[in-house]
């Protein structure tokens, strides 16, 4: 029996544990694998490993970004409080028990009595915890319906914060794949792991909430870790070298975690999440000459350095002018459009992931980036730069973004007795 | 919400799948059961009767299935869909008898036969005075279903034979309401279900294309019915052939809850995506009838239930209203709406009552089979 069945009640075991020997090799394979990848991360060297669930904030956000993501997003169907409280119990039960390589249910895959469905749909045995993490969030709809109904007794605690954001120019979102009451984002290295907690949560949800919309990233588009390299995305660009990393603690505490000041205190430790689908039109991006695409990105394609500099991690210089006098990082660059001297020193988490939804019908891949952020307020940092970037830049006629969803994730479940949302849920906070 | 119910039946379950669990296999142990693309391999071919495990093991190429026969080629137990390789495990209640048993590798033709005895008396799951009462309260709801669905039919065959198109139409789901009620038990008849209510894509090679949606498709497709008479005759024999079968068939109790759980599944799969009536799209009728199906099964075994596990009892009625109430919104006259005029949200709406009462509704199995 696997390390990790010793922590659990005696009938619920490990994965790998369950079916014995074998699995070491599996774990060995991948922990192999993600030396490759990242050879100088203790904190990633293991991707095989497990992400421990409890803590002051959920994991999945500074956490090093894992390679895979399902992202799903609920809508909650019942109406009674109770039934919702009782969900995000047992929830954060399962996903203890899943971010620990076990499975969903307690009795397991295989070891239930044989005329029950069993509690875990079972296409994770044998696989290794694979550094899955699961970290739920609250949308605007959870606290007032369309209809401004306060559904469960929770609209005076909607943080300002969780404010709707606005239409930005150009947004072509569709509402079926927009929005939620409730998201999960299930992030680890192996995406049949991610699949896996995904569709456990789904099943025990079933009645309470229903899944409005799920997505799947292939490969992390930012490093949220300074023992990552940068990697990039579909543009072919690297993406997120001066994103929010895990070891700028000052930096967190100010861009990324909300305060028990910031607004209700239920959120005290929590952070905001913004999604976006942003299709990419990759087929005309890659017709356009690189020096041009160097102009739109406002870096060069090899290195990543901003343009006039020599190093991925050099800061760019946006007053250098060439030869000519025009600025070498143009007014409508992507990079100084969405750098922190341009916001007011806005910054993100970003954790997005490329997507490629097989094609579109005419031919074209149905590519882009899953883009994901996490802040302390998005009023005061996603909107601003999106409002920036939508304005002037260049970019935009290869982008489209097609969804859009805003979330309040609450702090982390501290131990056991605890569950995601019970700061919001509790009488008396 | 499954919280309740699952926390009362998993510390039984889990009692149950630690200790010995004596009853639950006759003596000796499973019967091994060795597949390959050539040989149905039966470790042991005489046990004595009760709830008998096969063990299945697939070491063949092709995908294979396994069935185990009553004289009339009567499905007894079958485990489909078992990949190279794997392993699957049917357990199935038989009484004492001949019985045939079938390996099926690439899912088609009669399979591989072989013998397969069941000696003595060993108590059947029904020796329990309320198991028993069930089955026999669930055989009374069928042969009152049979009898509905045998007049109606006929009624609907008649309009087709005058040529009455307006009346088959309006006949033609009334009559499968019948058959959708009782469907499970129609399909333990191997290849009569087909006949009677196979969709046109389903239909293998050298077979025809007969039955309910065979008319379905003269009446709203084609809308001529001329020739449509030997068709309409040849359902409504292939209807009487089951409805003599099904009227005398024993059912046990775990058939019940597996066809209350079918029934659902039915839903889930082809009346939610429009698949079933695709002419006439009066898959809702089908809807409802396959959902008062289910609840009539789920009815016959809650005197078990209540004794055994009555949180479940209450989550599954909680459950029903919730998809009785979320279909109701549908009705139109006597009938319902057709399902092209039903919305994608409508859709998920109804997809997700049923998928909130499936759920529960797939643990009574183990409940009664404990």
């Amino acid at each position: 029996m696997g390390r990790a069945a010793k922590r659990e009640p005696a009938m619920t075991v490990s994965r790998r544990g369950l079916l014995g020997a074998g699995l070491a090799g599996a774990a060995t394979g991948a922990g192999v694998w993600a030396l490759q990848r990242d050879p100088v991360s203790p904190a990633i060297a293991d991707a095989a490993a497990a992400v421990p669930f409890y803590g002051a904030h959920q994991a999945g956000i500074t956490t090093a970004a894992q390679d895979r993501l399902h992202f799903v997003a609920f809508d909650v169907v019942t109406r009674e409080r109770s039934k919702l409280v009782e969900l995000l119990k047992d929830w954060t039960a399962a996903a203890a028990r899943l971010t620990a390589g076990h499975d969903a249910g307690p009795i397991g895959a295989v070891r239930g009595f044989p005329e029950a469905p069993p509690d875990d749909t079972g296409e994770a045995i044998e696989l290794p915890p694979s550094a899955l993490t699961l970290t739920v969030g609250f949308g605007p709809t959870l606290f007032r319906d369309a209809d401004g109904r306060d559904r469960f007794g929770i609209a005076d605690r909607r943080p300002p914060a969780l404010a709707d954001l606005p239409h930005f120019p150009g947004d072509a979102i569709e509402d079926a794949i927009s929005g939620g009451d409730l998201c999960v984002q299930a992030c680890a290295n192996d995406p049949q792991v991610a699949v896996h907690a995904v569709r456990n949560l789904a099943r025990i949800g079933f009645g309470t909430v229903s899944v409005r919309y799920s997505q799947l990233g292939f490969g992390r588009t930012s490093s949220t870790s300074q023992a990552q390299a940068t990697p990039r995305n579909l543009m072919g660009f690297k993406d997120g070298t001066s994103n929010l990393k895990a070891e700028d603690t000052a930096a967190l505490r100010e861009h990324l975690w909300a305060r028990a000041d910031d607004g209700p205190s239920w959120m005290d430790g929590g952070t905001y999440l913004v999604i976006r689908k942003i299709r990419m039109l990759v087929e005309t991006w890659d017709r356009t000459p690189l020096a041009e695409q160097e102009a739109i990105i406002g870096r060069d394609k090899g290195r990543g350095a901003p343009l006039g500099k020599a190093d991925e991690f050099d800061l760019p210089d946006f007053a250098l002018r060439g030869p000519s006098g025009d600025p070498v990082i143009g007014e409508a660059a992507h990079v100084r459009l969405a750098h922190p001297d341009t916001n007011d020193g806005a910054r993100l988490l970003r954790r997005g992931y490329n997507f490629v939804d097989g094609s579109d019908g005419l031919g074209r891949l149905a590519a882009g980036l899953f883009f994901i952020a996490y802040q302390r307020d998005p009023r005061r940092q996603f909107v601003p730069v999106q409002r920036n970037l939508a304005r002037s830049d260049v970019l935009n006629e290869y982008i489209r973004h097609v969804s859009s969803g805003l979330f309040a994730v609450p702090p982390g479940v501290q131990d056991a007795a605890g569950f995601w949302g019970e700061t919001l849920f509790s009488r008396g906070q | 919400m499954r919280t309740a119910p699952l926390l009362a039946l998993g510390a039984l379950i889990t009692l149950a799948g630690c200790g010995d669990d004596p009853g639950s296999t006759a003596a000796g142990g499973p019967v091994a059961v060795s597949a390959s693309d050539t040989a149905c391999d039966v470790s042991r071919t005489e046990v004595a009767a009760g709830t008998i495990t096969f063990t299945v093991t697939n070491k063949g190429s092709k995908v294979t299935e396994f069935y185990v026969y009553a004289s009339g080629d009567r499905v007894m137990g079958e485990v489909e869909n078992i990949a190279p390789g794997l392993s699957r495990e049917l357990r199935v209640e038989l009484p004492a008898g001949t019985y045939q048993t079938a390996c099926k590798p690439g899912m088609t033709g009669k399979g591989l036969r072989g013998a397969f005895t069941v000696t003595g008396s060993a108590q059947p799951l029904t020796a329990d005075a309320a198991l028993a009462a069930a089955a026999d309260s669930y055989q009374r709801y069928v042969r009152s279903q049979t009898t509905a669905l045998l007049e109606k039919t006929q009624e609907f065959v008649d309009a087709v034979k005058a040529g009455d198109v307006p009346k088959a139409k309006a006949l033609f789901p009334v009559a499968r309401t019948y058959w959708e009620r009782i469907e499970p038990v129609a399909e333990i008849f191997g290849d009569l279900d087909p006949k009677i209510d196979g969709r046109e894509e389903v239909i293998e090679e050298g077979m025809e294309f007969t039955g309910f949606h065979r008319l379905e498709k003269d009446l709203w497709v084609t809308g001529d019915i001329s020739k449509s008479g030997p068709m309409a005759d040849r359902l409504m024999a292939d209807i009487r052939e089951i409805v003599a079968k099904a009227n005398a068939e024993k059912l046990s109790p775990l058939s019940l809850a597996n066809g209350a759980k079918e029934l659902l599944d039915e839903v889930a799969t082809g009346k939610i995506t429009g698949e079933e009536d695709r002419y006439s799209h009066t898959d809702l009728w089908d809807f409802a009838a396959n959902v008062e199906g289910s609840k009539a099964a789920i009815a016959a075994l809650r005197p078990v239930l209540e004794q055994r596990a009555p949180e479940l009892v209450s989550t599954l009625d909680a459950a029903f209203t919730t998809v009785d109430t979320t279909l109701g919104k549908h009705r139109a006259g006597d009938g319902w709406r057709l399902h092209n005029e039903l919305s994608q949200a409508e859709l998920k709406e109804l997809s997700d009552a049923i998928n909130a009462l499936a759920e529960p509704v797939s643990q009574v199995a183990a409940v009664v089979s404990r």
